[in-house]
């Protein structure tokens, strides 16, 4: 990379077009629209071949060209490339002809997808020289942005509702990040989040470095079509909380078509929330360009965001690719859990259920045909979740230690397997 | 007096103030007072109707004014508002 920008041109508003220089900023001063990265697609396109992306080590950062970092990565260096897994019994039980799960429940080093947006954050903070950074988060951002920050030895302070998972806190807690839990739901925390990030020269993730912490979810839809072998999956249902990872899933597509890394063939793109904060499930249904705000109330408190800052562009996506959009209840998302976990043995925090739940919803309605393919992007892991889930899976059986006892149970309640 | 905080992004408009007291009743009076100490903010923060982009979010006492009566919503002494973009978090 031979310019002092990498393969980023600048940062450009997505409303009004104005350009900035690729400083810490999110926001356009003309019209408060969001700023995007641009990249130089036409020096890319003469880079970034499949057998160059082929010869490089398995991680996200194997598409580096696409991601808005100026040199090499210097935080999260072994992000991504989680296993894209063939569920042939969620399939069927399903009623889908193919179905994939896109596994980030495993990403190193969180369990969740915002090990990838995190690393291109943080790498292009270190690039800024910020020696501090933040966020607000719903949980997986802080446990990410603690974790690499501790990693690359910077100070690190998140922002998270009082009330999470606990789960979720101590794996903040435990890599010596300064954990500020506000008495109040997500929206609140990012708003006192926007303050202090106007006040303080941090970088926050999600807000000041946005437009370059967003650009590593593209990551996630690279993959998928590597691991399809070349191609873009006909239907890709992702969960949503700001919307930000759909639209990002969606122009990973466009990029890989634009620079004939994959055939340009068509896609739909659906999106899932919970029915207690689905404010771009319920335009989208009533079909509407715009959501009304809400006040979050569901279990799944990683999607819990009631103003999602990309709901409008999430919305146009759907629309534009034809696709779906739906949301589930909190019942739904936990059998939601559970059938993924029955079926292909991957746990999933409530965001997957989320999105198995509304899959499933798709399907059966048939907006996914029974005869197609889908991939379902699962972005974090059940064990961050306990508490949705504990006391709706069972309990265990005590005995004694007799195999008379036990052979008793194995009688009562799995008559077939007891030997003759 | 009302207590506004003023964000980066309208901080060079503003003359570099974060922070500035104004008189108003109502939060559109308080964008009006504004437009006239500082032309041109209006233009940034309301869409060619007049209403408040999609693309800005306002708290009364940190409460969001669309949950409340938007730019009718009533100002009094001692209040602050705040002006964020809509862009960020999540």
């Amino acid at each position: 990379m031979s310019n002092g920008n990498g393969f980023m041109k600048a940062l450009k508003c997505r409303e009004c077009g104005h350009e900035y220089p690729l400083g810490a900023t999110h926001v356009c001063e003309f019209d408060f629209g969001p700023l995007e990265v641009a990249y130089d697609y036409e020096r890319i396109a003469k880079t970034l071949t499949r057998d160059v992306i082929r010869s490089r080590p398995q991680t996200m950062w194997r598409y580096r060209e696409l991601l808005p970092i100026a040199g090499e990565p210097s935080v999260g260096r072994q992000v991504g490339y989680t296993p894209l897994v063939r569920a042939d019994r969620l399939a069927r039980r399903l009623g889908i002809r193919e179905l994939w799960i896109k596994n980030d429940a495993v990403n190193y080093p969180t369990l969740s997808f915002k090990d990838r947006v995190v690393s291109v954050a943080l790498s292009r903070s270190v690039e800024l020289g910020f020696r501090t950074v933040a966020c607000a988060s719903t949980g997986n951002l802080a446990n990410s942005v603690a974790a690499n920050a501790a990693s690359a030895g910077l100070h690190c302070f998140v922002f998270i509702p009082h009330d999470l998972e606990q789960g979720k806190v101590l794996n903040s807690l435990i890599y010596g990040a300064s954990v500020i839990g506000i008495r109040g739901h997500y929206d609140e925390v990012n708003r006192l989040c926007a303050e202090i990030a106007g006040k303080y020269p941090w970088a926050f993730v999600n807000v000041n470095m946005r437009p370059y912490y967003a650009e590593g979810s593209k990551s996630m839809g690279f993959e998928i079509q590597e691991q399809l072998d070349w191609r873009i999956p006909e239907h890709t249902v992702v969960c949503m909380a700001s919307g930000s990872l759909l639209t990002k899933i969606h122009k990973s597509y466009q990029e890989f078509s634009k620079l004939g890394l994959v055939p340009a063939t068509k896609w739909k793109i659906h999106g899932a929330q919970a029915t207690g904060c689905n404010p771009i499930t319920q335009a989208h249904k009533a079909g509407l360009d715009f959501f009304k705000p809400q006040k979050p109330n569901t279990i799944a408190k990683s999607l819990a965001i009631g103003t999602p800052a990309d709901g409008f562009y999430a919305l146009r996506v759907m629309k534009e690719t034809g696709g779906s959009g739906d949301d589930v209840t909190d019942d739904e998302i936990r059998e939601g859990i559970r059938l993924l976990a029955e079926c292909e043995g991957i746990f999933a925090e409530t965001a997957g259920g989320v999105t198995v739940g509304v899959a499933r919803k798709l399907i059966a309605s048939g907006r996914i045909p029974a005869d197609s393919s889908a991939v379902l992007c699962i972005t974090g892991n059940g064990l961050k979740t306990l508490d949705a889930v504990a006391g709706h899976v069972g309990q265990t059986r005590e005995i004694k230690p007799s195999l008379r006892e036990f052979e008793a149970l194995l009688a009562r309640e799995n008559p077939q397997l007891v030997s003759a | 007096m009302v207590r506004l905080l003023i964000p980066p992004t309208l901080r060079r408009l503003c003359g570099g103030e974060d922070t500035l007291q104004l008189h108003a009743r109502s939060v559109g009076e308080l964008i009006g007072q504004l437009h006239r100490r500082f032309n041109g903010v209006r233009d940034r923060l309301c869409d060619d109707q007049g209403r408040i982009r999609g693309s800005v979010l306002v708290y009364v006492n940190e409460e969001d004014i669309r949950f409340l009566q938007s730019q009718g919503t009533p100002l009094k002494p001692g209040d602050e508002v705040c002006i964020i973009p809509a862009y960020a978090g999540g």
